[in-house]
């Protein structure tokens, strides 16, 4: 940033050092506010920030959000548990399986049901590529943003790998809704295994395809390297998480830190920062990308065989074939699709980390078959939230790379 | 966290606080302690400086309107080092209800109050700048109260009188 900095004060006057900045000096009349967004192409979504320009320097910004805003939360009070499974993939629409289990987890935890081995190894290869393909997008948009146009059709290009294999598994390509509390609605169909095992094959070249064209190229540098720094203590201070809290240097990652899913049996490393700034978060997702390569191999190694679903009829429906010989299980399947089934009165925080950190549900139960209150942690909402400290003072150039550089999901963050 | 691990924290808590403190609850192994409105910040500082819950997760509110006080305003908080969480509630009651804002011990929260405030419509004493965030500033109504009907647009029948309707019984 520095750098250019000195190649901007060259170029218009005097920068941001010389100039009195503060609440008890007016700001000089010849400061612009300009509006980025609402449908500027690098908000990736409906966000609108105003910013304060002095010349090509920002003084102050402020993001308003909400403009995505559909009121998921209320619609949760009105839906059964399962119901609202449909709703959990619709907020941050490029990484749905982890919203899935997110959103189970804090019913299961609530009614404290175990979830067989298989179907945690489904949710825990569901969500890696998930997590995959949402850094995949990131790489691809965030680089279009800073003019890498050829790297955006290399990243669709891969990501539609992973919607090829969400499609073969739930019929669907974006919105999942795969998960049952208790467990997975399907098992993997036949052919599924060996084509996430062709994917498995192919991603390091293309990850390395990518590096190859990113890592060391000057521009990449020049546009990324020291800009948007967050210091660890700031990255606590403003409370985001997942890769920005983790390139500031700062171990945490909900897999290890509380794993979930049986993430605890599989060898994988959590990349670090030492910078914090743009191209540390940039190479960390990259290094994210190898890493739940190497879990999804460990997950086809070790895939345990057994049931799918939790075997409790009070919240997992009853196989099909048993519809037609146990009247037990006709009452079973009667009393959940009519009206689910209860949950204890209590309230409880489940969390998961998504490929933006730690995705949070708050649920409040009445007793009642639907959340009395659902609270969602959206980690793209914590991740905004730093946005003015991190434009304070630098180029309108550079607000694109900053932005770009935190991949926030308008879904996640409106909800 | 498990029982035996919080339940120091407790009677730490407890015993700095006395009263202030009302109830401590381990719900599947989910601490929350319910302090009483004045005491908050306090409450939080010592979390925050001496206990080491130096990460703020969210704050919300639940709304309950059958009881008194109405609504639960809830921080919940984390520690990095210890790996341990906490949620800290409070009450605040109708009319207007409002509760001491935690930004001043964790700025994160600055935020999830305006969301709070503006889904909720709880005023958080203190907070250095609470505007509405989802919702457009000229809105009115707090949409996740419970008196806030989810589905329904103010519907005059041709039976009705006109000014037998008031729109903000149905919109909340």
């Amino acid at each position: 940033m520095a750098e250019t900095r000195i190649a901007a004060q060259e170029q218009f006057g005097p920068g941001p050092e010389q100039m009195p900045f503060g609440p008890e000096h007016e700001p000089p009349t010849d400061w612009m506010e300009l509006n980025m967004g609402p449908q500027h192409p690098s908000t990736h979504g409906v966000l609108r920030v105003r910013l304060k320009l002095d010349g090509e320097i920002v003084r102050d910004a402020d993001a308003e959000v909400g403009y995505l805003h559909t009121g998921f939360e209320k619609s949760f009070e009105d839906k059964t548990y399962t119901q609202g499974i449909t709703f959990s993939d619709r907020m941050d629409y490029l990484a749905p399986p982890i919203n899935n289990v997110g959103f189970v987890s804090s019913v299961e935890k609530l009614m404290e049901i175990e979830v067989p081995p298989r179907a945690q190894a489904i949710r825990v290869m569901m969500m890696e590529l998930a997590r995959i393909a949402s850094h995949e997008l990131w790489l691809g948009t965030a680089g279009l943003d800073l003019g890498v146009y050829s790297g955006f059709f290399y990243a669709w290009r891969d990501r539609e790998l992973v919607l090829d294999l969400n499609e073969l598994y739930s019929g669907v390509r974006m919105m999942t809704s795969f998960t049952r509390v208790g467990g997975v609605a399907w098992d993997l169909p036949d052919g599924w295994l060996e084509q996430l095992q062709r994917f498995i094959d192919v991603m390091p070249s293309r990850i390395d395809d990518f590096e190859a064209m990113l890592s060391d190229n000057p521009i990449w540098h020049q546009r990324l390297k020291g800009v948007g720094v967050l210091s660890r203590q700031d990255a606590i201070e403003a409370g985001v998480t997942g890769p920005m809290l983790r390139a500031s240097g700062i171990d945490y990652d909900v897999r290890k830190a509380f794993p979930y899913c049986g993430y605890e049996q599989y060898d994988f490393e959590v990349p670090l920062g030492t910078n914090g700034d743009c191209y540390d978060r940039y190479r960390l997702r990259v290094a994210e990308m190898r890493e739940s390569l190497k879990i999804l191999q460990q997950v086809i190694d070790t895939l345990p065989g057994g049931p799918w679903l939790t075997s409790d009829r009070k919240v997992a429906l009853p196989p099909r074939s048993e519809l037609s010989k146990s009247m037990e299980s006709v009452i079973h399947h009667f009393r959940l699709v009519s009206e689910g089934f209860k949950g204890p009165v209590g309230d409880v925080y489940a969390f998961v980390e998504s490929p933006r950190g730690e995705l949070g549900f708050y649920l409040v139960s009445d007793g009642t078959n639907k959340p009395y209150r659902m609270k969602v942690r959206p980690p793209s909402f914590c991740n905004l939230q730093p946005l003015r400290q991190l434009v304070k003072g630098v180029l309108v150039a550079d607000v694109i790379a900053i932005m770009g550089s935190m991949d926030f999901i308008l879904g996640d963050v409106d909800r | 966290m498990t029982v035996s691990a919080s339940a120091p924290l407790v009677e730490r808590l407890g015993e700095r606080f006395k009263q202030a403190l009302q109830e401590s609850s381990d719900f599947r192994g989910d601490l929350s302690i319910v302090v009483e409105p004045a005491a908050v910040v306090e409450v939080a500082r010592y979390l925050k400086e001496e206990e080491g819950f130096d990460y703020l997760l969210y704050a919300t509110a639940v709304d309950w309107p059958a009881r008194d006080p109405r609504f639960t305003v809830v921080w919940e908080v984390r520690s990095l080092q210890n790996k341990t969480r906490i949620r800290i509630k409070t009450t605040a009651t109708m009319p207007e209800p409002h509760v001491p804002s935690l930004t001043s011990v964790w700025t994160a929260a600055n935020w999830h109050e305006r969301e709070t405030w503006d889904l909720l419509g709880i005023k958080f004493d203190g907070h250095p700048d609470l505007r509405r965030l989802l919702m457009p500033e000229t809105w009115e109504g707090h949409p996740l109260r419970k008196d806030y009907v989810s589905f329904g647009e103010p519907v005059i029948f041709s039976d009705q009188k006109l000014e037998g309707l008031e729109p903000d019984v149905i919109r909340g």
